[in-house]
């Protein structure tokens, strides 16, 4: 239970310590500091006009003349903090990323910064950084240049360039692998996942964790050289020796391959090679890491990967504003409604779920504890989380509820029985949201009490990984409906994509030519693990085959045939092989059998995996391109239908929604990147040879521009 | 809190000087009946399945099923679960890591932080004094909405070191020097590490070290209660709540729980529909061996489980636009020798009955808890006892014979088991939803207390 009252609120902002008060010895636009009574200078970082502190060239440049100042100061000890309330530091101005090209500039750039962390690393005073809340990448590497690291408990330190096709570039991978364990420091860059305070404590990263009340004590024992920082054991040194190192580094490559294979992630596997090269020599490293950063920034996968971050942050943007939702009433508890409860409450929200069958409910409050055990920190985050989500076997819950999402069965008949029903006892102003994947919004508000507060909320399996959401809207809707309904996707931590009310929306429609040409290709006697290896090949991160199964043939088979029947696109037919698997009961990864055999963990088959990694995929680029032009086409056609109004909207959906290869920036990126000429004429040349729902959409014509 | 209770409260100096009103009930025994005062209405209640305990620990700690039924019992009010103004709740057991659950339960409701609470214990009363306290409170214009509960989980009772292994403990924890504290290692004994079990302890009387069964037997020896009238009073109890798990008169008083692990607990699962005097026959007595009357088949049973029940004043009703299930008449609570502790529904209920003017054939409907058949069929055997009823319970003539059809018509705590602070609650929100099921009017739940107390709340359906 996080504390949060009237109480509360008032005493906030006396716990943080920030050193002496009072005005500062100077004052800087993005640094100040004060020197306290016993010489110690409280140097606060509080980048100006942003809410989060970031590195750019300015905030460094400022930083030197601090150090410049310190000459002067006589100070027994330096600390580093921040004034902002999110964290210490996010790492670099990722703007600053934006269309660079020129490494050797870069390059420069990146040399002044390592001499001026250097300059820090190299004072004779002791230095303090004190870290709460967020502590990455340029954050963390500020923070190494430190003698002593103090957390203050929930803080959160890791380097995350890796996601941007990146790995740290100012010191942090010489610094963090001569400070720590190697092999951790490695797996830390190499995954970008963060660390928590005491899993930092217990690596060594901090030398303590403390509470914000105890930080000025804490400072002054650091200062006073009583802080015994923890060192690397046995096995640093043994990983200064060039053998095991390059042991560890093939097992660090093979692990790297599963996800990201160099040809598409080339970050992960400089990282590695760097640290193998120079791993005991951190002036060789630290030069490499120069080299090594200004190639990748300047790539095509850094770039890709910086768009796609900027494509999260314009759905972020839609986010914005004030939702009025604190209570959610979920009707369904299969795997959607069930997962979409368990995720709200995680977020915060009070939530009710129900359906007719207790056992859904119980199976639904199973699943989410078991997620919860994983994605949960502490025990006590997990107990509240569990306490948010309750079990509502008469339906009650609607009277509260601020918004109701209806997750139950797609049928037009079910969900308007459910809204006749719900309808008359919800709160006057609250939302009715609809989860349906298939059937048309305006056909479901029909005899509604209130179509202006109705709308499609579509959310992706697994509704736990996939950050995207689909804010459907239709012709009675409200503007205030779909503002606070985005909103609501900002505070459960979704993105959300405005998208018109057409048959499949946005994801699905353009998904499915793409899963009914596998179909097809299959039927024509291509092997399944042939199919799924050219599109692992191109980027996606599990083929159609794979991906179908993950769906649900049977919900694949439903949308392909709603597709095909209200909308003129040409459409082939529905292989008769899926249809008879659907009625068989083979549905896919949820029956344990589908287009593969899963075990019990959900995995398919060992032996099958086997054979697709050995798979020789025939004509390469035209086995992708088949899956894949059809997919594209499709989002060119919602573009002129408008579907979607923003081409960046567009990528980011596919991307956020379906996993469409992330460093290849989104489809429509691609299909400039590669030519809108080019495109169209391969469409042309896969229509004269498969037929014509190859033939390319009259939109191409508009992107030419 | 209401505006109403807000604007009461503030210039208005407490009529009761501070002191609990409860207090005050409990000095008015055999006074005539008192001046009308402002009505308190039961709103709404529910309750957990009562879940057997089987040998560890059960799924749900006293909050955790607190929260069970709270939840949904909070979920299906027109009003915010912050409009109340306080919350109580009854717990005997109350572990280590939720000190005063009513708190503890309140937060985890979503109650908000501002919202008061308190733990009462009277043992198995603790339940009933939840609702008594709020009763009084409300009555006295202290507050308008409340929550009253009871919770308990006895399979989550410790084991406790016994007080030769605890002291054993202190002198080697307490050693200073590696001397003292190989000689404090040194003289561990075996027997130190068998644990007390605290369940145990807690059902026996710490003044005369008689178990509850025990209890049971004396009183039942006294009124010559047969261990066959015993069985035969145990195998109509199952029957009863079989029958009301199979007619649905439980729904809506029990909401299914679920454990972490995605378990679907939705029924009482202490009954035994198959049992029968051959069955109950076969038990040995548990706490009298080998020629005691008391058994396993004939005691309530060891469960886990809590309930709640909403309780309102008339300004409350109002402004919120509830529909009271009852109104709360009256309760009172009398004290006896803790060894005859079984008889106390018959001292408090008939004192009672005898202020309000009230005699046997008013009540239509009773719920008596059944902590011992041997227990509940002594009362009913005083109550017809002449010399009883005169020297005992000061009647000129014997209190009459109440009719089993209208006591515990749904099966008790033999069969849905005795989760001792909530049974009391338990019994008040269930005598409410039968009467109002059967079209009754008046009627009383009552309990016996372990230490020598009894309680008695007296309803109108409304």
């Amino acid at each position: 239970m996080t504390v949060s009252g009237k109480v509360w609120r008032v005493l906030e902002r006396r716990n943080m310590e920030l050193g002496p008060k009072g005005e500062p010895a100077r004052t800087l636009t993005h640094w100040r500091y004060t020197k306290d009574g016993e010489g110690i200078v409280w140097l606060i970082f509080d980048r100006a006009g942003q809410s989060t502190n970031t590195l750019s060239e300015e905030v460094l440049v400022e930083l030197n003349l601090v150090l410049e100042d310190l000459k002067g100061l006589n100070a027994k000890g330096l600390v580093i903090r921040s004034a902002k309330k999110s964290g210490f530091a996010a790492g670099a101005d990722i703007r600053d990323f934006r269309g660079v090209t020129n490494a050797s500039e870069i390059e420069s750039r990146l040399a002044r910064g390592h001499e001026l962390l250097d300059r820090l690393a190299n004072l004779s005073i002791p230095t303090v950084a004190v870290i709460h809340g967020h502590c990455l990448g340029g954050g963390l590497e500020l923070a190494l240049a430190c003698r002593h690291r103090i957390a203050v408990s929930g803080a959160s330190l890791g380097f995350p360039e890796v996601l941007l096709g990146l790995h740290p570039g100012l010191g942090g991978t010489f610094r963090l692998t001569s400070l720590i364990d190697p092999v951790e420091a490695m797996t830390m860059m190499l995954t970008g996942r963060p660390v928590h305070a005491r899993k930092a404590k217990a690596l060594g990263l901090v030398d303590e964790v403390v509470e914000e009340r105890h930080v000025a004590n804490a400072v002054r024992a650091a200062v006073a050289g009583k802080l015994k920082p923890a060192r690397p054991g046995l096995k640093a040194g043994v990983m200064s020796l060039a053998p095991a190192r390059r042991m560890a580094a093939n097992r660090m490559r093979a692990e790297a391959q599963k996800n990201a294979p160099e040809k598409h992630y080339p970050a992960p596997y400089r990282l590695i090679g760097l640290w193998e090269e120079h791993g005991g020599d951190p002036k060789a490293m630290q030069r490499a890491e120069i080299r090594s950063f200004s190639e990748l920034l300047t790539g095509p996968t850094a770039q890709n990967l910086v768009r796609v971050f900027f494509l999260r942050e314009r759905l972020k943007s839609l986010a914005k504003g004030e939702s009025g939702i604190s209570r959610v009433h979920v009707i369904g508890a299969g795997t959607m409604g069930g997962d979409i409860a368990a995720w709200c409450a995680a977020r915060g929200l009070r939530v009710t779920l129900t359906d007719l069958d207790p056992q859904a409910i119980a199976r639904a409050i199973g699943r989410a504890s078991s997620f919860y055990d994983k994605r949960l920190h502490s025990s006590l985050e997990r107990r509240d989380a569990l306490d948010r989500l309750t079990p509502d076997f008469e339906g009650v819950g609607v009277r509260q509820a601020d918004l109701v999402i209806e997750a139950v069965a797609e049928k037009e008949g079910v969900k308007r029985r459910v809204y006749e029903e719900i309808a008359p006892r919800m709160k006057p102003g609250a939302i009715l949201a609809t989860n349906t994947s298939s059937i048309p919004l305006e056909s479901l508000r029909e005899g509604l009490l209130f179509a202006e507060r109705f709308v499609g909320l579509h959310f992706f399996n697994p509704v736990t990984r996939m950050q995207l959401v689909e804010i459907v809207t239709h012709d009675a809707v409200s503007e205030e409906t779909l503002s606070r309904a985005r909103a609501f996707c900002g505070d459960i931590s979704r993105l959300p994509a405005p998208v018109r009310s057409a048959p499949g929306f946005l994801v699905n429609r353009a998904l499915t030519p793409y899963l009914v040409e596998a179909f097809l290709m299959f039927d024509e006697g291509v092997p399944k693990e042939v199919i799924d290896r050219a599109a692992r090949d191109f980027g996606m991160p599990m083929g159609p085959m794979e991906l179908a199964d993950r769906v649900g043939l049977d919900i694949c088979l439903e949308v392909a045939r709603m597709l095909k029947e209200r909308l003129p696109d040409p459409m082939p037919e529905v292989p008769d092989w899926l249809v008879q698997k659907v009625e068989a009961g083979e549905t896919g990864r949820k029956a344990g059998r589908g287009l593969y055999v899963y075990d019990e963990n959900g995995k398919p088959k060992r032996e099958e995996v086997k054979i697709a990694e050995g798979a020789q995929v025939p004509r390469d680029s035209e086995t992708a391109d088949r899956l894949v032009l059809p997919m594209l086409n499709t989002l060119v056609r919602c573009l002129r239908e408008g579907v979607v109004e923003e081409e960046e909207v567009a990528d980011a959906a596919m991307i956020f929604g379906t996993g469409f290869a992330p460093f290849r920036g989104g489809p429509l990126h691609y299909a400039r990147e590669r030519g809108v000429d080019e495109i169209t004429a391969k469409l042309h040349a896969l229509a004269q040879k498969y037929g014509d729902r190859f033939a390319p959409d009259e939109g191409w014509e508009r992107l030419k521009t | 809190m209401s505006e109403a209770a807000r604007a009461r409260r503030k210039p208005a100096p407490r009529r009761t000087g501070g002191r609990l009103p409860a207090t005050t009930a409990v000095r008015r025994t055999g006074v005539q009946a008192p001046p009308e005062r402002p009505p308190v209405y039961l709103i709404d209640g529910a309750r957990t399945p009562y879940l057997r305990a089987r040998g560890r620990p059960g799924p749900f700690t006293p909050v955790d099923l607190a929260v069970q039924c709270g939840r949904p019992l909070l979920a299906r009010q027109p009003f915010p679960p912050e409009a109340f103004d306080l919350v109580i709740l009854g717990c005997v057991n109350v572990i280590a890591d939720e000190m005063n659950p009513a708190r503890v339960a309140a937060l985890r409701l979503g109650m908000g932080e501002a919202m008061r609470a308190f733990t009462v214990q009277i043992n198995c009363g603790s339940g009933m004094q939840s609702i008594d306290t709020a009763f009084r409170l409300i009555e006295g214009g202290e507050a308008d909405l409340i929550l009253a509960g009871g919770a308990e989980a006895l399979s989550h009772a410790p084991l406790v070191l016994s007080q030769k292994a605890a002291g054993w403990f202190g002198r080697f924890a307490t050693a200073k020097t590696a001397w003292e504290r190989a000689t404090a290692l040194g003289a561990f004994r075996p027997e130190m590490a068998r644990p007390v079990i605290g369940l145990e302890r807690g059902l026996t009387d710490p003044l005369t070290d008689l178990s509850m069964g025990q209890t049971a037997e004396i009183i039942g020896h006294a009124f010559g209660i047969s261990r066959e009238s015993a069985d035969s009073y145990a195998l109509e109890s199952h029957r009863r709540l079989a029958r009301a798990q199979r007619e649905g008169f439980l729904k809506g008083e029990v909401i299914p729980a679920i454990s972490r692990d995605g378990r679907l607990f939705d029924h009482d699962d202490g009954v035994r529909p198959d049992t029968s005097m051959e069955k109950l026959a076969n038990l040995k007595p548990v706490f009298e061996r080998p020629y005691g009357r008391v058994t396993a088949g004939n005691s309530s049973q060891i469960t886990d489980g809590a309930s709640w029940v909403i309780l309102a004043s008339e300004a409350a009703v109002k402004e919120y636009k509830l529909t009271p299930i009852a109104r709360i008449v009256d309760s009172e609570w009398t004290a006896l020798d803790p060894s005859v502790m079984g008889l106390g529904p018959t001292l408090c209920s008939t004192a009672l009955m005898k202020r309000r003017g009230l005699s046997l054939k008013d009540i239509e409907l009773w719920e008596i808890n059944e902590a011992f058949a041997a227990q509940i069929l002594a009362c009913l055997a005083a109550w017809e006892d002449e010399e009883y009823c005169r020297e005992v319970l000061g009647l000129e003539e014997p209190f009459g014979t109440l009719d089993r059809e209208r006591l515990n018509v749904d099966g008790g705590a033999i069969s849905l088991g005795h989760p001792v602070g909530s049974s009391g609650n338990r019994i008040v929100l269930h005598l409410v939803n039968a009467m109002r099921r059967l079209g009754l009017k008046r009627g009383i739940a009552t309990e016996c207390i372990g230490g020598g107390q009894g309680g008695a709340m007296l309803l109108e359906s409304v």
